[in-house]
């Protein structure tokens, strides 16, 4: 691999760009696939096979003139983004990361959202409709909103909700949240999008203490992504 | 190894060391001037424990950083990564239960796995 394929990977990588790197395996010629355009040196199936494997986020290998070719997708890293930086969001934030999520912790009360309670996380101080809109929650993309503060969860709802993200979750107790929808449905919010919302979040595994409840919350979001049984 | 369900499909989450950080790790050893060898996982059969596209990035020091196994092929892995650092030239690998090859070192949970090594740089 040349250093310029290296650094080409690591920039895609920053920018949440899809790229795959075509290697032939037999002497490791190598050529890279986007979205945008492929290099002229790769037979046209592996272009083909590459594309399709950016889009089903799966790496693996692809025979083409005769040669067998590993195609190595690079997709975007999952995000959490966590509007609130409270109490909860400490150990949730953790748990996220060991997880491999990019993690992002959203509060505009600058005296919580202070790097030295989140070491190793962005923190962004802007308000939440504010900071979501530049974020662009994306398909790969987690949503948790933890201030049960109406200005501040509703602002990043309002972008959560019109976003492909593929987790949004509120935390709150249900009376909370039936109050949460009814303010969103005043706001013009469909119910097929306030459905869209997991609330109270977190699976019911009685979970009190502040770690308890961001692993019940972490485990929804992985159900959810993963497709498992205990997704709602 | 558990051999009940199928492995996850790659991805940062099923990695123990992120993709970002094994490849940050072999460009600053480049850009200090270190040869370095990347190995990365092109296909596996059976309850392998790494998916393909996991990688082992390791320099002319022997530092590791990152894995293609739970293990135990990593010393083959690196031995082969120190002449494919000599020589520039790319290798694969394959490890397995039902491969007879000299090298053979065998995955303990029962699966088999191929293993791209290739050198980063364009010279030594």
């Amino acid at each position: 691999m040349k250093d310029a394929t290296l650094a080409r990977i690591l920039e895609a990588r920053a920018a949440r760009t899809p790229l795959a790197v075509v290697t032939r395996v037999s002497d490791g010629a190598q050529g890279i696939v986007t979205f945008d355009g492929a290099d002229s040196s790769l037979p046209e199936e592996t272009v083909a096979d590459a594309s399709r494997r950016l889009t089903d986020d799966e790496s693996g290998t692809v025979v083409a003139d005769g040669e067998t070719w590993f195609v190595h997708a690079h997709t975007p890293p999952y995000r959490m983004v966590v509007v609130g930086a409270v109490h909860i969001a400490q150990p949730l934030v953790k748990m996220a990361v060991l997880a491999g999520f990019d993690t992002i912790v959203i509060d505009p009360r600058s005296a919580f959202a202070t790097a030295e309670r989140f070491p190793g996380v962005e923190v962004v101080d802007l308000w939440p409709d504010e900071a979501m809109a530049s974020l662009r929650p994306d398909s790969r993309t987690a949503v948790i909103t933890l201030t049960h503060d109406p200005k501040l969860d509703d602002a990043a709802l309002g972008v959560a909700l019109r976003s492909p993200a593929f987790f949004v979750g509120s935390l709150g107790s249900t009376r909370t949240h039936a109050a949460r929808c009814k303010r969103l449905r005043r706001e013009g919010f469909s119910e097929s999008e306030i459905a869209r919302i997991h609330g109270p979040v977190g699976l019911a595994i009685g979970a009190r203490a502040p770690a308890e409840i961001a692993a019940a919350i972490l485990a929804q979001v992985v159900s959810v992504r993963r497709g498992g049984a205990a997704a709602s | 190894m558990s051999d009940s369900a199928p492995p996850p499909r790659e991805d940062t989450a099923t990695q123990a060391t992120p993709t970002d950080e094994v490849l940050a790790q072999a460009q600053r050893w480049r850009e200090a001037g270190q040869p370095v060898a990347l190995a990365t996982v092109v296909a596996t059969w059976g309850s392998s424990p790494r998916q393909p596209g996991s990688q082992l990035a390791v320099n002319a020091d022997l530092e590791i950083v990152g894995s293609v196994s739970g293990g135990c092929i990593e010393g083959a892995v690196i031995g082969e990564a120190q002449a494919a650092m000599a020589d520039g030239k790319a290798r694969l690998l394959e490890f397995g239960v039902t491969n007879e090859r000299a090298w053979e070192v065998g995955l303990a949970c029962g699966g088999r796995i191929k293993v791209l090594v290739e050198r980063v740089g364009d010279s030594p």
